[in-house]
C-alpha cells in the first residue's frame, strides 16, 4: 500500500462512508430540529424583547439589558453544561436536546434582541415625527414604519448570527445530543477510521445551504428600491 | 370675524436651559395663509412641531377649532390627523410606494378598507399631480415629487390645518417650483396652513399675513406687502430686505 | 430556594474548587494571548492576500476561509485534535487547540479587515500614492488605520468571540477554565464550580460587551 493509498483508506474510505451515511443523516435530521427550533424560538423572543424595549420602560429595560450582556458574554458550552448538570440537582430535568433547545435560544435571542434594536435606533427620527403627525399611535408607527425599516437592516447581522447559531449545535454533542459530530464521533471511535469526522464536515456545510438560501429570501422580501 | 381655526396661547418651550419659545400668541384664521419667518435658531419649527405636539410644550394652550389640544383627555392622535404636516426632509416611509404611503394612516387612524383607502389615495395623489407615481417607492422619485407625495400623505386625511415646515429648502432650485404649485392649489382650495419658508416671492403673491419671529418671540407680523416695504421693526426690515432680495 | 443557592451559590464548594479553577484560568489566559495577537496578524495576512493582485493565491486563501468559517470551530477542533493523528501528525495538545482556534480565529477577522480595507475609498489610495508614497507606506500609513477604525466593533467583537472560543478546548480534556470547573463539578456533585467560571467569563466579557453594544449604536446614530 502506498502512503496515498494508506491516506485515502483512512480519510475516504468508501465501505465506511457507506457503513455510516445513515448515521450521519440522522444526526444531520437532529441538527436540523434543533437549529430550526431555535431559529424560530429565538429570533421570536429576540425581536419580541426589541420591541419591548422600544417603550423605554426603565425597570423592564434595565432587566432586558442585563439578559442580552449576559447571554453575549458567556461561551454558551458554559451554559449548557451549567443547566444540563446544575438543573437536575434542584428538581428540573430536561432532557439534553431540551437544553440545547432553551439555551442556543436564549443566546440567539440576546443577540437578536440587540441587533434588532440597533436596528430600530438607526431609523430617523422623522419616520417618528411623520407617522405621528398623520395621528398613528406608538404602537403603530412602532409597527408599520419603524419595524420594518429596522428588520431589513437587521438581516445581513440576523442571518450571520443565525448560521453562528446552527454551527453551535455542535455543541450539544458534548452532552449527548445524536446530531452531527457526535454520530461521527462514535462511528470514529468504532471504526478506529477518520472517513466519518470528514463526513460530518461535509454534512455541516450543506446544512447551511438552506440557511443562506432562507436568508436571501427574506432578504429580498424585505428589499425595497431605492435610489 | 370667525372664529379662529388654530389658537396659540403664552406657549412656552425650553430646551434644558435654552428657552426656545417665550410665550408665543398666534391665531390662524379659516382659509387663512400665515407665512412664517425668521432668522436660524429663532424657534420657528419647534413653534410648529409643538402645534400638534410632537414637541411638548412647557405650558400654554393650543387651541385647534375650539378644543383644547394641552387638556389631558384631548384624544392627540385624533387631533394630530386633523393638522397635516409637511417636513423639510419630506420623510417619506422608503419600505412603501408612495400609494402606500398615502395609505397607511387612512386604513390604521381611520379605519377605511384598504379599497376605500386606495380611492381616496389615488384621488390625493392625482391632485399632486403624481397619479402615475402611485407604484414607485420614495427612492425613485425626485425630492419634488417625494415632497408632493408627503403633501398627499397629509392631505388625504382632510385636515383642517396644514403646518409645512421649510417644505421646499430640500430641493434643487428647478424643483421648487412644482411644490409651490400644489401648495397654491391647495390655497385656492380654501386649506388653511401655517408656513415656514424663505420663498419671499410665494409670500409676497400667496400668503394672507406674514408673522416675524425671532429669539423665541414673535417680533412683528402684518399683510405681506406692508411688511415687506414699510415693516415697523428695524430687525425685521434688515432680516426680510436680506432675504428678499 | 435554599437547594437553589446549595447548588449553585454554595461558596464553601466554590473555595474548594478555586485552586484548580485558577490554574484552569491561567491556561485559558495562556490560549488566549497566544490565539489572539497571532489571530489578529494571521487575519491581516488572510486579508491582504484575498485582496492581492494574484489570482491563484487570491481565491485559495478566500476558499480556505470561507471553509474554515463554515465549519463549527467544535468540528474543526475535533478534526484536528482526533483526525490529523490518523494522518501521522502528533500535536501536543496545546498546539493541536491552538491551532484549530487560529484557523477559525484569523478567517474571521481576516473578513473583517478585508470589509474594513474596502470600506475606504480608492480615492485615499491615489491620493497616498500620489504623494510619492511606496505601496506598503500607503497601505500602512493611510488605508489601515482607516480600514481599523470603520471596522472597531466588529473587531472587537470577534475577540469576545475568540475568548469564548477557548472553552471548546474542554471538549479535548484540555484544563481550561470550563474544563477545570467541570472537573471540579463532577467531584463535587454541585454546579457551583460552573457557576464561579461563568462569573469569571462575566467579569472579564461584560464590559468588552458593553463597550461594543457603545460602539454599535453610536454609529447607527
Ligand atoms: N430637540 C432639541 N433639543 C435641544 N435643542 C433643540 C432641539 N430642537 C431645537 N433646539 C434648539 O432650539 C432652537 C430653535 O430651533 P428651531 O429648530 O425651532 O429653529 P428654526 O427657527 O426652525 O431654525 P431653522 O431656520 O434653522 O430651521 C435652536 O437653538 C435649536 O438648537
Ligand atoms: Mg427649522
Amino acid at each position: 500500500m502506498t502512503d496515498l493509498d494508506r491516506f485515502l483508506a483512512t480519510f475516504l474510505n468508501p465501505a465506511v462512508a457507506g457503513q455510516y451515511a445513515g448515521a450521519i443523516a440522522a444526526g444531520v435530521l437532529v441538527t436540523i430540529e434543533v437549529a430550526v427550533a431555535v431559529l424560530v424560538t429565538g429570533l421570536a423572543l429576540g425581536l419580541g424583547l426589541a420591541v419591548l424595549r422600544a417603550y423605554r420602560i426603565r425597570p423592564l429595560n434595565a432587566l432586558i439589558v442585563i439578559f442580552v450582556d449576559v447571554f453575549r458574554a458567556l461561551p454558551p458550552l458554559v451554559v449548557i453544561l451549567l443547566a444540563y448538570f446544575g438543573l437536575p440537582n434542584v428538581g428540573v430535568t430536561l432532557s439534553a436536546f431540551a437544553v440545547l433547545w432553551l439555551v442556543l435560544s436564549l443566546v440567539l435571542a440576546a443577540f437578536a434582541e440587540e441587533i434588532v434594536w440597533a436596528g430600530i435606533l438607526s431609523v430617523r427620527k422623522g419616520q417618528w415625527d411623520a407617522a405621528r403627525s398623520t395621528g398613528l399611535g406608538f404602537a403603530q408607527t412602532l409597527f408599520y414604519v419603524v419595524l420594518p425599516q429596522a428588520v431589513r437592516l437587521a438581516i445581513p447581522p440576523l442571518t450571520n448570527r443565525a448560521i453562528a447559531t446552527t454551527k453551535n449545535t455542535a455543541l450539544g454533542s458534548v452532552i449527548g445530543v445524536g446530531e452531527i459530530i457526535n454520530q461521527a464521533q462514535t462511528a470514529v471511535a468504532v471504526t478506529g477510521n477518520a472517513t466519518p469526522l470528514l463526513m460530518g464536515a461535509l454534512a455541516y456545510i450543506i446544512v447551511f445551504v438552506p440557511v443562506l438560501i432562507l436568508a436571501g429570501r427574506i432578504e429580498r422580501r424585505f428589499a425595497w428600491r431605492r435610489a | 370675524m370667525p372664529a379662529p381655526i388654530l389658537d396659540v396661547r403664552a406657549l412656552r418651550k425650553s430646551f434644558g436651559p435654552l428657552e426656545v419659545l417665550k410665550g408665543i400668541d398666534l391665531s390662524v384664521r379659516p382659509q387663512e395663509l400665515v407665512f412664517l419667518v425668521g432668522p436660524s435658531g429663532s424657534g420657528k419649527s419647534t413653534l410648529l412641531r409643538c402645534c400638534n405636539r410632537l414637541e411638548e410644550p412647557d405650558s400654554g394652550s393650543i387651541r385647534l377649532e375650539g378644543v383644547e389640544l394641552m387638556d389631558r383627555a384631548c384624544d392627540l392622535n385624533a387631533a394630530r390627523r386633523r393638522i397635516g404636516m409637511v417636513f423639510q426632509g419630506f420623510n417619506l416611509y422608503p419600505h412603501m410606494t408612495a400609494l402606500g404611503n398615502v395609505t397607511l394612516a387612512l386604513r390604521k387612524v381611520l379605519g377605511k378598507s384598504r379599497r376605500e383607502a386606495e380611492e381616496i389615495g389615488r384621488a390625493a395623489l392625482d391632485r399632486v399631480g403624481l397619479a402615475d407615481k402611485a407604484a414607485c417607492h420614495p427612492g425613485e422619485l425626485s425630492g419634488g415629487q417625494q415632497q408632493r407625495v408627503a403633501i398627499a400623505r397629509a392631505v388625504s386625511l382632510e385636515p383642517t390645518l396644514m403646518l409645512f415646515d421649510e417644505p421646499t429648502s430640500a430641493l434643487d432650485p428647478e424643483l421648487v417650483g412644482s411644490v409651490l404649485a400644489v401648495m397654491r392649489s391647495l390655497r385656492e382650495a380654501g386649506m388653511t396652513m401655517v408656513v415656514v419658508s424663505h420663498e419671499m416671492r410665494f409670500a409676497r403673491e400667496a400668503a394672507d399675513r406674514v408673522v416675524f419671529m425671532e429669539g423665541g418671540a414673535i417680533v412683528e407680523e402684518g399683510p405681506p406687502a406692508a411688511m415687506f416695504t414699510e415693516a415697523q421693526h428695524p430687525r425685521t426690515r434688515a432680516f426680510l430686505q436680506e432675504i428678499g432680495r | 430556594m435554599d437547594a437553589l443557592l446549595q447548588q449553585f451559590f454554595n461558596l464553601d464548594v466554590m473555595a474548594q474548587a478555586w485552586p484548580l479553577v485558577l490554574k484552569g484560568l491561567g491556561m485559558t489566559a495562556l490560549l488566549c494571548l497566544a490565539v489572539i495577537p497571532l489571530g489578529l496578524g494571521g487575519g491581516l495576512l488572510v486579508a491582504l492576500a484575498s485582496l492581492s493582485g494574484s489570482r491563484a493565491l487570491r481565491w485559495s486563501v478566500r476558499v480556505f476561509a470561507d471553509l474554515f468559517r463554515a465549519l463549527p470551530p467544535l468540528v474543526l477542533l475535533i478534526l484536528i485534535y482526533s483526525g490529523l493523528p490518523f494522518a501521522g501528525i502528533r500535536l501536543s495538545p496545546f498546539a493541536a487547540v491552538c491551532l484549530a482556534f487560529l484557523l477559525n480565529a484569523s478567517s474571521f477577522y481576516g473578513e473583517i479587515y478585508r470589509a474594513g480595507i474596502e470600506s475606504v475609498g480608492r480615492g485615499q489610495w491615489e491620493a497616498a500614492r500620489s504623494t510619492g508614497l511606496t505601496a506598503g507606506q500607503a497601505f500602512g500609513y493611510v488605508i489601515l488605520p482607516q480600514a481599523v477604525r470603520n471596522v472597531l466593533p466588529d473587531l472587537v467583537s470577534n475577540t469576545v468571540e475568540v475568548v469564548k472560543l477557548t472553552s471548546l478546548a474542554s471538549v479535548v480534556s484540555f484544563t481550561e477554565l470550563l474544563y477545570a470547573a467541570d472537573m471540579a463539578r463532577s467531584v463535587t456533585y454541585n454546579a457551583s464550580p460552573i457557576v464561579l467560571a461563568a462569573l469569571i467569563y462575566l467579569a472579564i466579557l461584560w464590559p468588552v460587551v458593553r463597550l461594543t453594544s457603545r460602539l454599535e449604536h453610536r454609529i447607527a446614530a
